[in-house]
């Protein structure tokens, strides 16, 4: 329970322990304990403090890699897009001169920014963490609040460790009961968001709760935190627990001694005390949760992966009914029809959504001693450097190449398609990362979102195939 | 930042719902390193053809989207990627208000610290100016910042809401970095007593 004053949220503890100065009728000022930085949102947040002759307040409290629009090809193979180097170069520059850490492009270290943190024991119960980037609610998993800002904030935050917040509602996703197999924390997250839409979250901080929760590994915890953007929240949260501590121990920068001692007992302090009230809550029962897939342009657009495609004829509001059937014609798709058996060109596990070496182990199992079909092309990308590792330590690498997927280098790679990995119009993918917008994964590109195992399913048997058939 | 007070101007419409800011400015043309530039591309996806040359139908590509300082969106409007690049490209290519039912909480944040007016406006409003653009095309409204305000041509004001201090700095054309600097001396003391253990960095 806390200390004093009225039961607390995980959010609200975490809120009151950063707030700076709170003037009514203004913005709180909030202090920020982490700021991760990339090549593709800071340069112009850099020649803002340039031409304003700002330093960066804490670079000790910043760390930068590069990840978005770096290439996965062997690092022996020169990059080529001009506008890459630059902007690579760039961010060499910014950190030199501003004396902010780097895990430049040969650190064994590099990685997409979301994978690293926490796995280089950045990511710490209770911080608050920022980052120009929206998928930067996957530290949430730690409880953590983290969240992603503009460029504009990225300067606020380099001129002053601090940010100007309106503080947000909570919103409580609970999640109970037991995931059948076959069944992950990616078709958990899809569930929500297929419910309440993408924008059920704006304005809100989800914190995710209960018995299935409790049960997920913290990278699992990560996959549904990192989709909290999707469902319009900034940021979502899970309590830490023994978990949360067995994750961290031993990391590179995880406390030690008697310090690690003194963390877990403030950590222990931190998840929501009882009678704590919520804004919002939904409840969400494991049990009958199914693999899912999303089967238009935005990740709200999900169904169990067994169901037909929504007819546009059946819904009542004419916008709904208009964004629908635009959605449905941008995916060349049929109302009524299922997307079982649909063939698809592309199937790409990675992206900091699923990247991490649960995600690789687990398309890895079902592809042993299987192949990839002749109609598919497969993309491995691993979150960070240390995955790759990682797993080619594991033989999962020769797993993935048996098979006849690609093996890559580490990066954002086709979840964003800056870097040369994309689609070629209409071509159909399967995807493990979090966005089916249009043409995110290349110009005239269709993305269905799913599970890293429905993905490998999927990349076996060349059509969209539900795990659960392959599971023996 | 410019400072905006009133506005009377032209509207155009994407009446499309959940525009994500892949759509208002897609991933590729993120890797500049200044703010140069993105006008041309904002919707470049739905506004150029393959080959290059500009979508005669688009409304950008229009005339009277070309003179509208107005952008009318559908609900939850900029949603999606943190890209401040969204809202550059919106203001670069000359708009200097944008009109939804709703915004993204990360768009809404973007827009208001560069002055680009993010208006919430009720479902019905949004209805009416949906007709208005397409019946009267040239008609103008008036957005007035210090009285929050939204007048129609036909007289009626439709209030929208924005926190005070977005609207002063808005009103004035101040950048809110400048408050935060204010407060040095609070995030001294603040740093003096927040446990020196969640520096992590500096751990290990």
């Amino acid at each position: 329970m806390s200390s004093n004053g009225h039961p607390k949220t995980l959010f609200e503890k975490i809120w009151n322990q950063h707030v700076v100065v709170n003037e009514p009728g203004n913005p709180a000022v909030i202090y920020i304990d982490l700021h991760l930085i990339h090549e593709v949102t800071s340069p112009q947040a850099f020649t803002g403090l340039r031409e304003k002759g700002l330093k960066v307040r804490r670079p000790d409290k910043t760390i930068a890699t590069m990840d978005h629009g770096i290439p996965t090809t062997p690092p022996d193979i020169p990059i080529e897009d001009v506008m890459v180097i630059r902007q690579i170069s760039q961010l060499e520059k910014n950190c030199a001169e501003f004396g902010i850490p780097l895990y430049g492009l040969n650190s064994p270290n590099r990685g997409i920014v979301h994978v690293i943190g926490p796995e280089n024991g950045l990511t710490q119960p209770g911080m608050t963490i920022v980052c120009g980037d929206s998928h930067t609610s996957t530290h949430g998993a730690f409880g953590t609040l983290a969240f992603g800002i503009g460029t504009s904030e990225v300067e606020h935050v380099l001129a002053t460790q601090t940010l100007l917040q309106v503080k947000p509602k909570t919103f409580a996703v609970r999640v109970d009961g037991t995931l059948a197999p076959g069944v992950s924390a990616k078709d958990i997250i899809l569930n929500l968001i297929s419910r309440i839409g993408i924008g059920g979250g704006t304005g809100h901080v989800f914190e995710y709760m209960g018995s299935a929760i409790r049960g997920l590994s913290m990278e699992e915890r990560m996959t549904i935190c990192n989709m909290s953007i999707e469902g319009g929240a900034r940021a979502g949260m899970v309590a830490p627990d023994d978990t949360t501590f067995e994750y961290i121990a031993g990391r590179k920068h995880a406390p030690k001694g008697a310090d690690w001692d003194a963390a877990v007992a403030e950590w222990r302090q931190l998840p929501t005390d009882d009678g704590a009230v919520f804004d919002k809550e939904i409840v969400i029962n494991a049990n009958e949760l199914e693999p899912m897939i999303t089967y238009g342009t935005n990740p709200g657009m999900g169904m169990k992966i067994s169901d037909a495609i929504p007819d546009p004829a059946t819904v009542k509001d004419v916008s709904e009914r208009q964004t629908l059937d635009k959605a449905l014609k941008y995916m060349d798709l049929q109302p009524g029809q299922p997307l079982l058996g649909h063939k698809v060109d592309v199937v790409f596990l990675g992206s900091c959504t699923n990247s991490r070496i649960s995600d690789l182990r687990l398309a890895a199992g079902l592809l042993k001693g299987r192949k990839v079909a002749g109609n598919v092309r497969m993309m491995v990308v691993p979150g960070s450097q240390q995955v790759k590792q990682q797993a080619e330590a594991e033989g999962l690498d020769q797993i993935f190449k048996a098979a006849g997927a690609e093996w890559r280098e580490a990066g954002c790679s086709m979840c964003i398609a800056m870097n040369g990995d994309q689609l070629a119009p209409g071509q159909y993918a399967v995807s493990t990362s979090n966005r089916n917008f249009e043409g995110r994964q290349g110009k005239g590109g269709r993305t269905f979102l799913a599970s890293p195992l429905t993905a490998a399913a999927t990349a076996i048997t060349g059509q969209i195939t539900d795990v659960r058939t392959l599971l023996g | 930042m410019e400072k905006f007070t009133t506005l009377s101007a032209t509207m155009v419409a994407i009446p499309t719902e959940n525009i994500d800011t892949d759509q208002i400015i897609p991933a590729r043309f993120l890797k500049v390193t200044d703010k140069a530039g993105l006008g041309d591309n904002l919707f470049f996806d739905w506004r150029y053809n393959a080959d290059g040359s500009p979508k005669a139908d688009f409304v950008l590509n229009t005339e009277q989207g070309k003179k509208a300082k107005i952008l009318v969106g559908g609900d939850n409007f900029g949603c999606g990627s943190s890209r401040e690049h969204a809202p550059w490209a919106i203001m670069g290519y000359g708009f200097k208000a944008v009109i939804s039912t709703s915004f993204a909480d990360i768009f809404r944040n973007n827009s208001l610290k560069l002055g680009l007016l993010p208006i919430v406006v009720d479902k019905d409003t949004h209805l009416q100016l949906m007709s208005l653009i397409e019946e009267e095309p040239d008609t103008q409204v008036t957005i007035d910042l210090e009285a929050q305000t939204l007048q129609l041509p036909d007289g009626r004001k439709v209030s929208f809401p924005i926190d005070n201090f977005s609207k002063t700095c808005i009103l004035n054309g101040v950048d809110q970095l400048g408050y935060l600097q204010s407060h040095a001396a609070a995030v001294e003391s603040f740093e003096a007593r927040h446990p020196a253990r969640v520096n992590t960095l500096a751990a290990g």
